[in-house]
């Protein structure tokens, strides 16, 4: 494990167990972030394969319902609040925000500590939840699935989300503060690398969102243990009011996940194409555009609860107009690879893959936002296969791309390209072979969350359970060779794809503070043309 | 910034609100009518503004502090606002539950 060894590494000072776990610097605050949330994804991915495995049938032969009401939820529950929702922040974001600003390190580094600590409390008492019995509300927790109806551990883990969610609201202040107050000399807002932008734009919905969300799950809490009357229709409370709150923070919560990802394929795209991003500001606004108007589109969630339809009508056409920065985006990658001098290594194919799926998953999202349509389709696994094109094929995609280009970064390791190619292709395949049938099987009345179905949807879900081992197959190969990277010489060097930014300037791994002078930041970002022209010239 | 408030008035502000806690007592078991939410919520919301204005310092901070101190407040409404569209146009088409 220690070869060749670079004096003043973050990873080799100092030593022991307990100065990692009370550590305050955010370069290994970020990979126990990594660690924990690497094995809540295999946690999930557990629950994920057995109901592919139940769903090879038609008839509800591996669980019964109930058990498959429990893993379906904590599938969700840990995928979303335990994986999704911190994965790139907490990860690639805790490390790089404050290299990208010129920064030391975050402004409150054991906030930053505190933040992880919440983090695995929070995901310890719903794990807990998973020992004692488990869980069976959905995701959700809607009432009065949550309240009244269930007699499993919600509260338990319902407190775990509720704790969790701290660490996602210190994780955003810590951001907005070092992005505010920390920047180097120099780096004004527009030079700004556009990871910054999407960080700065998700920490605003953590902090505004989160909140509301913690309190919801608190009085569900409240109503169970206490008798309280918030959603209880029996005595003047209301049900649809749990999915109101709910959404205003779980949609924008989408925005925590994807929002990143977009900064991650920003950065990735400008440095596979040598060249500066095309429209650069309308690409750092979108981000700031989907923060705001992400917050006003939830009702779309709500078509078919009671929720008027004159308010549906008004959430359908806002959540038509939140796609628009999103294709600002979209359109803005794909003008810059235009004419780019675009290298094939790894990140290159999680570009690719990442801007084809999230594509897909953005598109089948307004067929949902559309009133009428979402009638027909609420419900039914077309809602499932659009959240995973845009969780996964947009979240995990964008985070395995940013894992893929900043590990040479963040380990001082290489990892084998060609290996990580053909896993890109390989999550790439399998994940459209899982999903892409659950968008017909879904439009031809398949709902989801039930263990058993007619015969007529079993090719379709055969195709989809052999998609999900290929995209498992994907991920494990990954897996396997970061982990075996560990083994081989620190031996990347400190810009190994001739990319632009702060990061790349400083070796790999980097020292604990970063920097060995205060650097001044002098040209805009992703000046590849610029570089290519000094280079050219000396 | 650097404004340090006394000892006085933190215990003056303690103070006022458990008065106001002790009110919101007292008016819960009496019957306003159709006032009976308002009132409640006119206390709570001095309270909080107490909270915010001393406990929380933003009376003494910069303008950008006191514009994020508001915003959230923006949020509040847009919330409130666009649930109440839901609750308050239900009835509109004239059966139940809608």
């Amino acid at each position: 494990m220690n070869h060749d060894i670079k004096a003043g590494s973050y990873l080799d000072a100092p030593h022991g167990i307990a100065s990692w776990l009370l550590t305050k610097d955010h370069k290994r605050i970020a990979l126990l972030y990594l660690i924990s949330i690497t094995v809540f994804f295999i946690i999930g991915g557990i629950f994920a394969a057995g109901i592919r495995t139940e769903l090879m049938t038609p008839e509800g032969d591996l669980f019964t319902a109930d058990m498959y009401n429990k893993v379906f939820t904590l599938h969700g529950v840990v995928m979303i609040f335990f994986f999704l929702i911190p994965s790139i922040p907490a990860t690639l974001g805790n490390f790089l925000v404050p290299i990208m600003c010129g920064a030391k390190d975050l402004a409150f580094p054991r906030i930053n500590l505190l933040s992880w600590y919440l983090y695995v409390a929070g995901a310890s008492l719903t794990i807990g939840a998973v020992a004692l019995g488990g869980v069976d509300t959905g995701w959700t927790f809607y009432t009065p699935y949550s309240s009244m109806a269930s007699n499993t551990n919600v509260t338990l883990a319902a407190l775990g989300v509720f704790i969790a969610g701290f660490s996602s609201i210190l994780t955003g202040f810590n951001f907005i503060v070092t992005i505010h107050r920390m920047r180097a000399p120099g780096l004004t807002w527009f030079r700004m690398p556009l990871f910054l932008w999407a960080h700065y734009a998700t920490s605003l919905v953590m902090i505004l969102g989160t909140p509301v969300v913690a309190i919801t799950i608190l009085l569900v809490g409240a109503e169970r243990a206490l008798g309280f009357a918030i959603f209880d229709p029996r005595v003047g409370g209301d049900p649809v009011l749990f999915q109101h709150l709910f959404w205003f923070y779980s949609h924008p919560a989408v925005y925590i996940m994807i929002l990143p990802a977009m900064g991650v394929i920003s950065e990735l795209v400008a440095a596979v194409s040598r060249k500066q991003i095309f429209g650069y500001s309308f690409v750092a606004y979108s981000s700031l555009a989907i923060a705001i108007i992400g917050f006003l589109v939830w009702g779309h969630h709500m078509f078919v609860s009671s929720q008027s339809i004159y308010a549906g009508l008004v959430f359908s056409i806002i959540t038509m107009i939140v796609a628009v920065p999103s294709a600002v985006k979209t359109f803005n990658w794909t003008a810059t690879m235009y004419k780019g001098s675009i290298t094939w290594d790894s990140p290159t194919y999680w570009v690719l893959g990442f801007m084809g799926l999230f594509l897909i998953g953005g598109l089948t999202g307004l067929f949902l936002g559309t009133m009428g349509l979402d009638v027909h389709l609420h419900d039914t696994y077309f809602v499932v296969a659009h959240f995973h094109y845009i969780m996964v094929g947009g979240g995990v995609m964008g985070f395995l791309g940013g894992v893929h280009f900043w590990w040479p970064k963040m380990t001082g390791r290489i990892y084998p390209e060609t290996a990580g190619k053909i896993a890109a292709v390989l999550v790439f395949v399998g994940f459209n072979l899982t999903f892409f049938p659950q968008f017909v099987v879904g439009y031809l009345g398949m709902p989801r969350r039930y263990h058993a179905y007619p015969e007529e949807f079993q090719i379709l879900n055969v195709l989809s359970t052999g998609g999900a081992a290929v995209l498992g197959a994907g991920y494990l190969l990954i897996l396997a060779y970061l982990v075996a990277s560990f083994f081989k010489p620190r031996n990347a060097p400190a810009n190994p794809w001739g990319a632009t930014g702060l990061e790349w300037d400083i070796p790999s791994p980097p020292t604990t503070f970063n920097f060995e002078h205060d650097p001044v930041v002098t040209e805009d970002a992703y000046d590849y043309v610029g570089r290519a022209r000094k280079a050219r010239e000396n | 910034m650097s404004h340090i408030s006394s000892k006085r008035l933190f215990y003056t502000i303690f103070v006022s609100l458990i008065i106001l806690t002790g009110l919101t007592v007292f008016v819960a078991r009496q019957d306003f009518g159709a006032m009976n939410t308002p009132v409640a919520l006119a206390i709570a919301g001095l309270k909080a503004t107490l909270v915010i204005l001393y406990f929380m310092g933003v009376r003494y901070n910069t303008p950008l502090t006191k514009v994020v101190a508001a915003s959230g407040f923006v949020w509040l409404i847009i919330l409130f606002g666009m649930t109440m569209g839901d609750y308050l146009t239900r009835s509109w088409l004239g059966f139940p539950g809608r």
